[in-house]
């Protein structure tokens, strides 16, 4: 499926371009987007380098497993291929709060654990788990109790109450959330591994 | 007040996390500097095995958006969108939210800036950008972070979500602010 979007996202692009004659947009959007890419991921060394260092810490006092054991009554129901007390269970944890919190610098890293944690169990594949296609459906759909740019930019255009819209930000989030989960355990069930998507 | 309560917990929650596992650690009786730069290694090299992956979504979607055929797309969407209560004006912003973060946020900022904060439109792209995430972005990142080429039906799952975080905003602001 990703193979088919990622062609067809270029393709189109490229296709379009030729049509209305301004093919010279191409490469300028394509070299630009290639080094802002570089530039992102540089970015993100500092950030990443801070909170998994921090994570290491805690990994090691034994905090995340802790945590991972006080919230395994839930996790283990949405997760049920991690066993119960696994450092993955932890990370998991700690990104969906941050991602709540709105702090999307710290969740980042955070997922990059997880992710790492789940991998180790997945065997080192190149395709993904369950447990991942679940954590990520539940990372990209999850509810921000503070959306703070959005909250930030309303006051700087002189909103009369910038934060009447979190109401609203989170009953849609949790529509998007309850399908997001359904539909992960629905395809969990319907999918056959080995085939190519 | 629940908000600012929630604001604090969030201002708080960075320095909180900084002082206590560090001290846990101590008490636990770790090296707690060494275990930490031993952890902040990996940090670099998690964060250039991402390059390769983001290079590749992020050409494609630049592409896609700069030539103009994300327009064709939106035009394509439009009559379903009107159909569910969407102004024409929010509909880039409504292709572009699971594609690109800065995109999205460049359009919602757009929006809040002619139409004012306080607008139906000005709302609507508010809930929009406070709602959903950028999926394919986190994707990417997510995946490409440990090597994994191909996403099975998590790709399927997130856009889905992301759709439904779209109709939801569109019907949710209607019903309150309309």
């Amino acid at each position: 499926m990703l193979n088919i979007i990622w062609l067809l996202l270029l393709a189109s692009g490229i296709i379009v371009a030729a049509l209305n004659g301004n093919i010279e947009v191409v490469s300028q959007a394509a070299l630009g987007a290639a080094k802002d890419a570089v530039e992102v991921c540089f970015n993100l060394i500092g950030i990443m380098a801070l909170w998994l260092g921090i994570m290491k810490i805690a990994e090691k006092g034994g905090l995340i497993q802790i945590l991972a054991f006080l919230l395994n009554p839930l996790l283990k129901r949405l997760f049920p291929s991690i066993p119960s007390g696994h450092p993955a269970m932890g990370a998991i944890v700690l990104n969906l709060s941050a991602n709540m919190l709105g702090l999307g610098n710290a969740a980042t890293p955070f997922g990059m654990k997880a992710m790492q944690e789940m991998q180790k169990l997945n065997g080192d594949r190149d395709e993904a788990s369950t447990a991942m296609c679940t954590f990520l459906a539940l990372n990209t759909s999850c509810i921000t109790l503070i959306p703070a740019t959005i909250i930030g930019i309303r006051v700087s255009y002189g909103s009369a109450d910038p934060t009447e819209i979190v109401g609203a930000c989170i009953f849609a989030t949790s529509c998007a959330t309850v399908v997001a989960v359904s539909l992960d355990w629905l395809l969990r069930n319907l999918y056959r591994p080995g085939r190519k998507n | 007040m629940l908000l600012a309560m929630l604001d604090t917990v969030s201002r708080w929650a960075i320095p909180f996390l900084l002082l206590t596992i560090p001290i846990y650690g101590f008490l636990k009786r770790l090296p707690v500097y060494e275990t930490f730069v031993e952890g902040a290694e990996e940090g670099f090299y998690t964060a250039v095995k991402i390059i390769p992956f983001l290079v590749g979504m992020l050409v494609a979607i630049s592409v896609f958006r700069a030539s103009g055929a994300m327009d064709y797309a939106i035009q394509a969407i439009m009559p379903l969108m009107q159909k569910l209560g969407a102004p024409a004006e929010v509909m880039p912003l409504a292709m572009m939210r699971p594609l690109s973060g800065s995109g999205a946020l460049g359009l919602a900022t757009e929006l809040i800036k002619i139409y004012g904060p306080d607008s139906l439109i000005g709302r609507m792209a508010s809930v929009m950008q406070g709602t959903t995430d950028t999926t394919f972005f986190v994707l990417t990142v997510y995946f490409g972070s440990v090597g994994i080429k191909r996403y099975r039906y998590a790709l399927l799952t997130g856009l889905s979500a992301d759709i439904t975080g779209l109709i939801a905003s569109i019907y949710v602001c209607n019903l309150l602010f309309h």
